[in-house]
């Protein structure tokens, strides 16, 4: 009776840690083949001209996607600057300071409901908004729509990384007089850092991949940036308009696009990581005697 | 050299009391309080030594409608260890987080009475709930050192995070502090290093030492060896030894053990009420109280 039990459990735990091994193959694979199919199929389209050069005429196999890639860096770092903030302060609101009333949870509420509302969607609101009130197609725009769909992950991933952080630190601050607001911005805040920039991180992968709300706000152009109340490109629209030419080498020129993206996300998150790693203990001593 | 530093003590505390202005109006008040002070001197000298450090009356506490603590009133004498004992739930920890309003801090939880610490009493309405607590250290039951601070900036960070910037003075407290605490010697070439890396008897040395930079008039330790091993116990104990020859403790621990060890009066407390307060030697050769008894030889409890 208790052998027959032991050999059962042995045999479940065989066939669950096959199933768990067996999906992260799966993932591992599909998103492996997706990253070689895009860098052995872009690799060709790379060189110093690809780079710089604006698009050249449709058919003509000249150009490059310089434009898009300035217009990503513009677009989305514009996006951070505003986003990141207002999402770690919200999230800072919501761990530190909001308690469990009805306003607070109507807050988390909505919170979560934007964060699974379509992008498309906010990107109507930009345009409605934006667009329309100022009379063209903008930098702002672009950057107000994709604010709003970082703002949401990142206020989510604040709360909860500032709650992980154990109540026994806000106590030491408090014990020692510190006041609230120095005790959440030099001591929990820097405890949940890692987090934090996880969560900023992956809203900005999110928010740089985005095409539909940028077809309403940004448009889109074969020129460089000119001013942010103007049209500017970016990659994922201009991968989107090389892969809907009938050329082969449109379709080089858009996966040649789609590994620029992938290494500027990958860029930038290594990136902030190493900065924040960086950032850590200076080295101290006093003199003895 | 000893007086030297003696001084050096007396610069901080002058520099900590100017750094905020709403601390210079309690400083008034501590002047109007040891005004009434000095005109007592003119009386004998023993009745000096009975005027107490810490004075509490009718000190009352909850969690939302429950009443945690009932009426207490206790006189703790200055430079002297007072231990709190009792069985879980008997209050012990609520009373030592209602000395410095940390217990108000709780969502739901609040006091009323008096807690009169060198004359100020710390629940008069225009005292600042976060300023009093630079005067009194607090030492919790788990070592919690903050996690991404240097050994140094852990026993600086009450004193940074309140405004003080003079190098020279942070660098002289911090290393007053370690050793004030006996950790100096076993951190004093690593200061830079994390205070995570530290073993946790050094983690809650490293935590008495940011208390004592503050240069509290009173400690308050919450059962600070029950994370510990026997060891790095001991330790702590013998430092409140030496600690008592310059500040006022009061310890609240599960252990009769180390209350005896420790402490020069005890507190034995029952659900919410203090039964009994005396010279630890009394309170465990010949307790007043029955329920004293009974607790202190492991009848219940």
């Amino acid at each position: 009776m208790m052998e027959r039990r032991t050999s059962r459990r042995k045999l479940m735990n065989k066939v669950v840690s096959a199933f768990a091994i067996f999906s992260v193959l799966i993932s591992v694979v599909l998103l492996g083949s997706i990253l070689i199919e895009v860098i052995i199929n872009g690799a060709r389209a790379l060189s110093i001209n690809f780079l710089t050069q604006t698009p050249g005429a449709i058919g003509s196999g000249l150009g490059g996607v310089g434009p898009a890639i300035q217009g990503t860096l513009i677009v989305v770092g514009l996006t951070t600057a505003i986003g990141a903030p207002v999402g770690v302060f919200a999230g800072i609101y919501l761990s530190e300071f909001a308690g469990n009333g009805i306003f607070p949870a109507s807050v988390r509420f909505f919170n979560d409901v934007l964060v699974g509302l379509p992008s498309i969607v906010l990107g109507i609101v930009a345009y409605v908004t934006l667009v329309i009130a100022l009379g063209s197609f903008s930098v702002w725009a672009g950057a107000f729509a994709l604010s709003l769909i970082m703002i949401p992950i990142v206020v989510r991933v604040t709360e909860e990384t500032l709650k992980i952080v154990p109540n026994s630190m806000r106590e030491a601050g408090q014990s020692l007089g510190i006041p609230k607001r120095k005790i959440i911005m030099n001591i929990v805040l820097p405890a949940a850092k890692s987090g934090v920039l996880t969560g900023i991180i992956l809203a900005i992968s999110r928010v740089a991949g985005e095409t539909a709300p940028l077809i309403m706000t940004i448009l889109g152009t074969d020129l460089y940036f000119t001013s942010l109340t103007g049209p500017v490109d970016a990659l994922p629209l201009r991968i989107w308009r090389l892969a809907s030419q009938p050329y082969q080498y449109a379709h080089d020129f858009g996966w040649g696009a789609a590994l620029i993206l992938i290494l500027l996300v990958l860029g930038l998150s290594l990136g902030l990581r190493l900065l924040a790693h960086k950032r850590g203990f200076k080295i101290r001593t006093i003199a003895a005697g | 050299m000893g007086s030297d530093e003696d001084l050096s003590n007396e610069n901080a505390r002058g520099l900590q009391q100017r750094e905020a202005e709403k601390e210079r109006e309690q400083e008034i008040k501590v002047d109007k309080v040891s005004d009434s002070q000095t005109q007592s001197k003119q009386e004998p000298e023993e009745k000096q030594q009975l005027v107490p450090k810490v004075s509490i009356k009718n000190l009352e506490a909850w969690f939302g409608s429950k009443q945690a603590l009932k009426s207490i009133n206790l006189d703790v004498r200055e430079k002297t260890v007072t231990a709190f004992i009792g069985p879980s739930g008997c209050g012990k920890t609520t009373l030592i987080r209602c000395l410095n309003r940390m217990h108000e801090m709780t969502p739901g939880a609040k006091a009323k009475g008096q807690v009169i610490i060198d004359g100020t009493d710390i629940y008069d309405r225009n005292i600042d709930a976060v300023i009093i607590k630079r005067r009194i250290g607090m030492v919790f039951q788990k070592p919690n050192p903050f996690p991404t601070m240097s050994i140094y900036d852990n026993v600086a960070a009450g004193l940074k995070l309140n405004g003080i910037k003079d190098k020279h003075l942070l660098d002289e407290i911090v290393k007053d502090s370690l050793e004030g605490a006996a950790l100096w010697d076993e951190v004093k070439n690593e200061l830079g290093k994390s205070g995570m890396g530290l073993s946790g008897g050094q983690q809650q040395r490293l935590c008495i030492a940011r208390a004592l930079a503050m240069q509290p008039e009173v400690l308050l330790m919450d059962e600070p060896t029950s994370a510990l091993d026997p060891m790095a116990s001991s330790k702590i104990e013998n430092l409140v030894h030496d600690l008592k020859k310059r500040f006022t403790v009061i310890i609240v621990t599960h252990n009769m053990q180390q209350a005896a060890r420790v402490s020069d009066d005890t507190v034995f407390m029952y659900l919410g009420e203090l039964i009994e307060h005396n010279p630890t030697k009394k309170i465990f050769e010949n307790p007043e109280k029955e329920l004293t008894e009974r607790y202190i030889s492991g009848k219940f409890g």
